[in-house]
């Protein structure tokens, strides 16, 4: 008279019979299945920085994949391991995917020896992103710090891709030297954007740097706009959001119109593994994108 | 919820039905502790008297059945410079036999994390769904705390719930699946008297608890307290190992590592449960480490049971079980670490 014990099929569940898609997340589905993609682009920005485009190689599975600005992916290395990167490129190229990338750690080392063509692994995109719908008609402040250029670029892309709809707009850029400069190669496109207004400063200017010298925050002090109509966006270091957030304070710009990216550490992207968990906020479903009174009120944050 | 009657005997049968066919995990004896007392273990058995219904507690929770210590997430073939990814579920039906409410309870907490909410988590619904629950009641356990945190009882999250009457078990039914596999043997519909000692029983054990704690407001408390030396005394006693989290049975946080064949033709994609009290839980690439004292990640580890899980789902983590206070080499427990936080709160 034994019996079997009843046998559930997860994979035969309802919702598992449609494709992978990242951006519905209360669906049962692969969530460790990654998209295969490729290096189709390697471009060297600095010593320690190099640019990938990255381009998902099903057609259905690219066509799938759409993203808003401040968003990140998990990029894999199958057999290496598996890092948090923002992306970098216009929400808008549907083509391929660019993700700025430091040689920080074992994962980005193997990268950065990557060559064209290579083959990784692409899960996402995950986490919150800029709201750059509700900036619309209001004064724009991109400020970024050192690598935080990176998940700016996407913002920058998306308010100069839809120019018209926002007032005046500043670029605010600081490197501690001219060498750690990401992007160069840009600035003079977007500075020759009929009003867009780009600002860049070192800390430590070599012989042939003519340009400001010191910290963002002595930038921020040149910039004139009504605080009550301006949104702003800082990306960088901690200690750097830290004093350009209060600097925009005292210039009378609401914190709740303040939003900063957090850098945690990261093994899911899901809400699920605690390495990124701030307090009880996880920086991977909350976050990365907060807004600065948030910021404030979350214990550990900066 | 449907309530019936089954003698143990017939309990045992039908124990032995299931175990003709599937695999049956339940609680152990594999030793005894310094002071002489029973240690069990939730372990695979081959017959019903390998089963000891009658423990108090296990040294590990059966957390590892759901979320196990080590676990493939995927596969790698590597094939002239391209890969293929494999991933497998679980999905070998097992029954978990006398699961106290503390540890259904936390299942149902885990599932809250991982089987409801963003990001559905199809490895560990997999072997959630897989499982068939039956739950017992309970003395209180040596230092358990349970009922201060309303995980005393328990009231769906398993299939079958027994309550000791002497010759027989009270038992109540949340699954048609339950209903279904009770059939398998005679059972008799709940009397009066069947009714009024359950409701006995229910009573001597509630009143049997001995260590509480105090979670009036402890989720401001905890905000509050952020700054207090409290953290700095316990966290000066900590070693950092991790083994609270270990035997926790709801906490779920993991690391994963990917590790290639030494004939690179395979890699691994393996998931390992962690613990926020081990030192890199929060280091970054470059080095920066977002939580770099023992005490600043023991209070991590509080605030995320008592406050955090609370923002979350209106609810602690903590189940109450006491294993980490078992389990801690230095002696940090929940009752005492909480009690010294509120005396902090009085005596400024």
């Amino acid at each position: 008279m034994s019996i079997l014990l009843h046998r559930y099929e997860v994979t035969k569940d309802s919702d598992f019979m449609a494709a992978t898609d990242f951006n519905r997340r209360a669906r049962l589905q692969h969530v460790d299945r990654a998209y295969k993609a490729e290096i189709t682009n390697v471009i060297q920005l600095t010593q320690m920085e190099k640019l990938f485009h990255v381009r998902i190689m099903n057609d259905a599975e690219r066509e799938r994949f759409s993203f808003l600005p401040g968003q990140f992916v998990m990029l894999e290395v199958p057999g290496y391991g598996e890092v948090p990167i923002s992306l970098s490129g216009s929400p808008s190229n549907k083509g391929y995917i660019e993700l700025c990338i430091r040689k920080a750690g074992t994962v980005t080392s193997v990268l950065h020896q990557a060559r064209r063509g290579a083959r990784v692994g692409i899960r996402g995109p995950f986490g919150t992103a800029f709201p750059l719908e509700s900036m619309k008609g209001h004064n724009m402040l991109l400020i970024a710090g050192g690598l935080g250029l990176a998940p700016m670029r996407s913002p920058v892309f998306y308010v100069t891709e839809h120019r018209a709809e926002y007032k005046d707009v500043h670029i605010l850029y600081g490197a501690r030297d001219p060498s750690q400069l990401l992007f160069d190669y840009q600035y003079e496109q977007w500075n020759r954007i009929d009003d867009v207004n780009l600002h860049i400063i070192v800390e430590k200017p070599d012989d042939k740097w003519t340009g400001d010298v010191g910290l963002i925050t002595k930038l921020l002090d040149k910039i004139v706009v009504p605080p009550e109509e301006t949104f702003a966006i800082v990306c960088g270091p901690p200690v750097m959001f830290k004093f350009v957030c209060s600097q925009l304070s005292r210039m009378g710009v609401p914190m709740h119109r303040m939003f900063v990216s957090l850098e945690r550490r990261m093994h899911c992207g899901m809400g699920k593994c605690c390495r990124c968990n701030i307090g009880s906020t996880y920086t991977c479903i909350d976050g990365p994108v907060f807004d600065f009174w948030t910021v404030m009120n979350l214990k550990e944050a900066i | 919820m449907l309530f019936k009657t089954v003698t143990k005997d017939n309990f045992r049968r039908l124990v032995e039905i299931i175990l003709e066919a599937n695999e049956v995990v339940g609680p152990k004896k594999v030793g005894v502790d310094r002071r002489g007392k029973a240690m069990h273990q939730f372990l695979p058995v081959q017959s019903f008297d390998e089963l000891d219904l009658s423990y108090e507690t296990t040294q590990y929770s059966a957390k590892t059945y759901f979320l196990p210590f080590r676990e493939n997430l995927s596969t790698y073939r590597f094939d002239d410079g391209d890969w293929t990814q494999e991933i497998r579920y679980r999905v070998q039906p097992r029954a978990l036999i006398g699961l106290h409410a503390c540890d259904i309870d936390a299942l149902l907490k885990l599932d809250k994390v991982l089987a409801r909410d963003r990001f559905p988590s199809p490895y560990y619904l997999s072997r959630r769904r897989n499982t068939f629950i039956v739950g017992i009641d309970h003395m209180p356990c040596e230092g358990g705390f349970c009922q201060s945190l309303g995980s005393d009882t328990v009231s769906h999250g398993f299939d079958l719930f027994l309550t000791d009457l002497g010759d027989r078990y009270f038992v109540a039914i949340d699954t048609d699946y339950g209903f279904l596999t009770l059939q398998k043997v005679p059972v008799s519909e709940v009397t009066e008297e069947d009714r009024r000692q359950y409701l006995a029983v229910r009573r001597e054990i509630a009143a049997a608890f001995k260590t509480r704690i105090n979670t009036d407001n402890l989720p401001n408390l905890l905000d509050i307290e952020f700054d207090s030396p409290v953290w700095n005394k316990w966290g000066d006693k900590c070693f950092s190992c991790g083994s609270c989290a270990m035997v926790c049975p709801t906490c779920y946080c993991y690391g994963v590592t990917e590790r290639v064949s030494m004939d690179f033709r395979e890699g691994s994609k393996v998931r390992q449960l962690y613990s926020c009290n081990l030192a890199d839980f929060a280091m970054v690439a470059g080095g920066h480490n977002f939580r770099p004292t023992r005490h600043s990640r023991l209070k991590y580890r509080y605030y995320h049971q008592h406050r955090g899980f609370v923002e979350s789902y209106d609810e602690p983590k903590c189940v109450g079980c006491n294993r980490c206070g078992r389990a801690c080499l230095a002696g940090i427990n929940p009752p005492e670490v909480i009690a010294d936080l509120r005396q902090a709160e009085v005596s400024r």
